[in-house]
């Protein structure tokens, strides 16, 4: 039997108004005490203002041996990027 | 001594010597999300400390700051609850003695807020908000060994075996508190004692434990008669700056 407990991946908003971002892991038996884990060792130096906790066996990876089939063919695409809008000088987080 | 001096003095004591309690487990938790944890817990109630030595020290006006009244008192001087200085034992030993404290210390600090006395009004207002995130932790954990395997059951019952003694301490008033009671500075604890018992029967219910059963209750902390805990901790807490007076870095 696995003794350890089940993994749960961390992400952290900032500010209100900004995206959660993955900030890491913390070993947890239960949904409360991951936040309470996630609380004490991610946000304790005023990193963040609201938590998402994940099971970490919820989270569903791409396969790093596709790597080159998903992600590559985007590589010469160079017409998708959104280079042609000027964006206003005081607009900060696009 | 001044009513306040020593009122601020036992606040601040309690606060001190849990939070070196606490964090001794530093690098020995089970897991290091509950090292990290009870080191932030530790942390907050010696800021809180911090905060009421200081006004210990500036009403005495003798010139002690919270620093010397920390590490320059013996244990005769100190007034924290006997509760605090019982010792860590095993995880659930630690828990035991954090939910019974935690859940009074949240009820005190909310009235404390109240105080007629701005400064202690304004340091409760400050440590609530850090007190109901350690009474939210205490109590989940109640649960989770009390509600969780038969180990981790006979080890929570017998840390609450061991603390149960050392509660009616906290609800205790002598002539200093009743005083200051009387003019609207310190909080009666008397009061709090329904709100605390049903808060402590909701979570030990949920966690599917009883009560111990009533035992002679001890006290005498806040008179400065300690048991031999005490000594041991500050021998280690007081060590430094007592080799070395005037140390800074």
């Amino acid at each position: 039997m696995n003794k350890e407990w089940p993994l749960w991946e961390v992400f952290v908003r900032a500010r209100n108004g900004l995206a959660h971002k993955h900030a890491g892991s913390v070993h947890a038996a239960d949904a409360r005490m991951a936040i309470e884990a996630a609380r004490d060792t991610y946000t304790r130096r005023m990193e963040g203002v609201s938590l998402w906790l994940v099971p970490s066996a919820s989270i569903v990876a791409s396969d790093p041996g596709e790597a080159g089939s998903l992600f590559e063919p985007a590589a010469d695409k160079v017409y998708r990027h959104p280079t042609f809008y000027s964006i206003p000088e005081n607009i900060k987080n696009i | 001594m001044k009513p306040l001096v020593e009122y601020a003095l036992r606040l601040g004591d309690d606060g001190l010597v849990l939070g070196q309690q606490l964090s001794e487990w530093c690098g020995h938790s089970p897991m290091l999300e509950i090292d990290l944890a009870l080191a932030n817990i530790g942390l907050d109630l010696i800021g809180q400390s911090s905060h009421f030595l200081k006004l210990a020290g500036d009403t005495e006006g003798e010139g002690r700051d919270a620093d010397v009244l920390a590490f320059h008192r013996d244990v005769l001087d100190f007034r924290n609850a006997l509760l605090v200085e019982q010792p860590n034992g095993d995880f659930a030993q630690t828990i035991a003695r954090q939910f019974l404290f935690s859940n009074w210390q949240e009820l005190l600090m909310r009235e404390l807020m109240r105080s007629h006395d701005a400064t202690l009004s304004a340091i409760a207002g400050k440590a609530v908000k850090e007190v109901v995130y350690h009474a939210r932790f205490a109590n989940e954990w109640m649960v989770r060994l009390g509600d969780g395997t038969e180990e981790s059951r006979n080890r929570i019952i017998a840390g609450l075996e061991w603390m149960w003694r050392f509660v009616d301490e906290l609800f205790a008033v002598d002539a200093t508190v009743e005083e200051l009671i009387v003019r609207g500075v310190a909080v009666d604890p008397r009061l709090l004692r329904a709100e605390w018992d049903a808060r402590i029967a909701q979570a030990l219910a949920e966690a599917t434990l009883e009560a111990p059963k009533p035992r002679r209750a001890a006290s005498g902390g806040r008179s400065g008669h300690h048991s031999e805990h005490l000594g041991h901790l500050l021998t280690e807490m007081q060590f430094l700056p007592r080799a070395y007076p005037g140390v800074a870095w």
